[in-house]
């Protein structure tokens, strides 16, 4: 389908840049990335230069970048200084946990925003959607790092769930069964703030693409033949509001993603986020390359799923794609 | 609806005061410590002793308890008052790069203390710090927001007034800056920068970065009012009148992209603070001694301190009112805007 294959060339020219664009800035970064070990009298001249050239930085940034290029088109996205190890594997492990809580949080907060914000826009003023309106406002202004820390130290005072890490330590002699409740009350809190956070912003733009149907003339006409307020809302408004709202799914994501990296860093989940700030903090150049291919692969990866869920659902999107070729 | 505008403008008004005039404020420097009384509670103004009601209030100090610095081990000495004196004179500070100064809002004799908000885990006072690590932390959400603004809108007005190719290329940037998700890109951003610096740099280098990642969303709302304002009739009318593109766009365009430059302002500017504080909570942004809400929050980032001292979630509790005066403010604009 060329709708697709237009976004998938869309979808590899921005990972092309984003990649570019990393490079670029590891050159025009202020100092070299062995400045600090420079400062060690202990480590000589000689080494650095050594080390510098086994991971290719005396060489020109166009040469090194398409050497990393050529490498990353068979998912080898460098070498790890501080882990001595190739990064690829390295990520994929973590990024796996990063998915795991993400994909969670995704579908718990649509799960919650849709209902929510279609009964707001249908209830226009009413008691919930005031409230709605209310809490999300409040929850949009509140810093995600503050949600995150307050949440914790809750439930780090009151005990309700385990704080930090993936599974109990002793969860090698649970069975099966025991092990998926030992992750699930895991993964609780850190998708509980996420939710929280994500939820705020979506449900807005729910009810925002609702409300546009609902006032459209043909609603009206529609509602003025007489179509049940059930049929009308389920026939003719959601089919035509699902389409801003997938839309937003693909775009949610960035946010998310971020997101996520904050409530990992805090609530200790090992995912992407503490990698990546483990990365900045011990400057481990190819590492935090990858870390941020990695996100935008996320994102990539999530607006496809988003643009082939429009196809489906939108037939305008499938018309279009039918009259280009 | 004009109450409420009203309301957001003073008490904003009244934040900001505040927090630049921090050294008059606060009763205490920011970095003093006081080794022996770490992760002291807020000391608590007291108007009624054996004598009686007093109309001004008074505190007793600290002692340590027999569990030494174990959480809850501070109990007050009632054999000594200290009343708190207003306007008196106390540390020195510099006020807007002006001669020293000393007068303070309030404070109580020595050997007392007044801890308001309580100490840190060098006894440092909790609440002078949130004064000043305010100041730091709303000084580089605002110069970021500076940054942006004059980027994205740079940019989005050589696209949307050029268009064409130039046009295409810019947006097409742009769009590769806004599918990143921020804080990893904000990371890897920092990542090539070097780690430590002095406290001014690293705040210039922070303010910049954040500033600078964050163009692409106002550029292209700046390119859409551009597009649209071109070809307004009064404008094709003053270019038929022989108006240069300097003329058009200073007299013409500029106005019309200020009111949204405004609204944008009041979303960004919280947003670049919890920018600041997330990246000075993982250690990545301003460093100690220099106080910011971000750095004085990573102390709850140990289990014992998170649970024990919940006066350390001063900052977090600023940052939430100075947020959620900024979102409304934005919210003010944007109506005002949409109404206009």
């Amino acid at each position: 389908m060329s709708y697709i294959s237009r976004r998938l060339l869309r979808a590899s020219l921005l990972l092309l840049g984003v990649s570019a664009l990393c490079f670029l800035f590891t050159e025009m970064a202020p100092g070299s990335f062995f400045d600090e070990m420079r400062l060690n009298p202990q480590i000589s001249p000689e080494t650095i230069a050594a080390l510098r050239s086994s991971y290719g930085l005396d060489r020109p940034l166009a040469v090194r970048y398409g050497h990393w290029l050529r490498a990353a088109v068979h998912a080898d996205l460098g070498y790890s200084i501080a882990y001595n190890m190739p990064v690829a594997p390295l990520l994929w492990e973590r990024a796996k946990n990063t998915l795991l809580l993400a994909t969670t949080a995704l579908i718990v907060t649509w799960m919650i925003s849709v209902p929510l914000g279609v009964w707001a826009a249908n209830r226009r003023g009413g008691l919930l959607d005031k409230a709605v309106a209310v809490a999300s406002s409040f929850l949009i202004s509140v810093p995600e790092l503050v949600i995150a820390v307050g949440l914790l130290a809750l439930v780090v005072r009151w005990r309700i769930l385990p704080a930090g890490g993936m599974m109990s330590a002793d969860s090698e002699s649970f069975t099966a069964l025991a092990k998926l409740r030992d992750l699930a009350r895991h993964l609780a809190l850190p998708v509980f703030i996420l939710v929280l956070c994500e939820t705020a912003v979506i449900v807005r733009h729910v009810r925002a693409s609702v409300l546009e149907v609902l006032g459209a003339p043909y609603v009206q006409a529609a509602r003025g033949l007489g179509t049940s307020p059930a049929r009308l809302l389920f026939r003719q408004v959601l089919p035509v509001a699902a389409n801003p709202a997938i839309s937003l799914l693909g775009f949610s994501l960035a946010g998310l993603l971020s997101g996520s990296l904050i409530v990992e860093a805090v609530c200790g989940w090992p995912g992407l986020g503490p990698l990546i700030l483990e990365a900045t903090l011990s400057r481990d150049l190819y590492l935090v390359i990858g870390g941020i291919m990695f996100s935008a692969l996320f994102m990539v990866g999530g607006n496809l799923v988003a643009d082939i869920m429009l196809i489906a659902v939108d037939p305008r999107i499938r018309k279009e794609g039918a009259d280009a070729h | 609806m004009r109450t409420k505008a009203a309301a957001v403008i003073v008490l904003l008004a009244g934040l900001h005061f505040v927090l630049l005039f921090a050294g008059f404020f606060a009763p205490y420097d920011p970095t003093a410590q006081n080794r022996e009384m770490s992760y002291a509670p807020p000391t608590r103004l007291h108007f009624r002793d054996s004598s009686g009601f007093h109309l001004r209030p008074f505190v007793y100090a600290w002692a340590v308890g027999l569990n030494g610095d174990q959480p809850g081990s501070y109990q007050e000495d009632r054999s000594h008052e200290y009343p708190v004196r207003f306007l008196i004179s106390g540390p020195s500070y510099r006020l807007l790069g002006a001669p020293t100064l000393t007068l303070h809002l309030l404070g109580v004799d020595e050997p007392g203390k007044i801890f308001l908000f309580g100490s840190d885990g060098f006894g440092r006072d909790e609440l002078s710090r949130v004064l000043y690590g305010g100041q730091i932390s709303v000084a580089a959400g605002i110069s970021a927001t500076i940054i942006t603004l004059l980027a994205g809108s740079a940019v989005g007005i050589i696209a949307g007034y050029y268009g064409g190719w130039i046009d295409e290329a810019l947006m097409g940037v742009d769009e590769l800056f806004l599918s990143l998700p921020w804080l990893y890109f904000l990371l890897g951003v920092r990542a090539f920068l070097p780690l430590h610096l002095s406290t001014l740099r690293t705040f210039f280098l922070l303010t910049g970065v954040i500033g600078l990642i964050g163009w692409a969303r106002p550029a292209r709302l700046v390119r859409g009012m551009v597009l649209s304002s071109r070809n307004r009739n009064y404008v094709l009318a003053a270019r038929g009148f022989g108006a240069s593109d300097f003329y058009l766009l200073r007299r013409h365009i500029l106005p019309e992209v200020f009111g949204l430059l405004l609204t944008q302002a009041a979303l960004l500017i919280p947003r670049y603070i919890a920018a600041e504080v997330t990246l000075s909570f993982f250690g990545l942004g301003v460093n100690e001694p220099m106080p910011s809400w971000g750095n004085m929050l990573s102390a709850l980032q140990q289990y014992g301190v998170l649970v024990s001292y919940g006066w350390l979630f001063a900052p977090a509790c600023a940052l939430v009112v100075t947020s959620v005066l900024y979102s409304s403010l934005a919210e003010v604009f944007h109506s005002r805007l949409k109404s206009s």
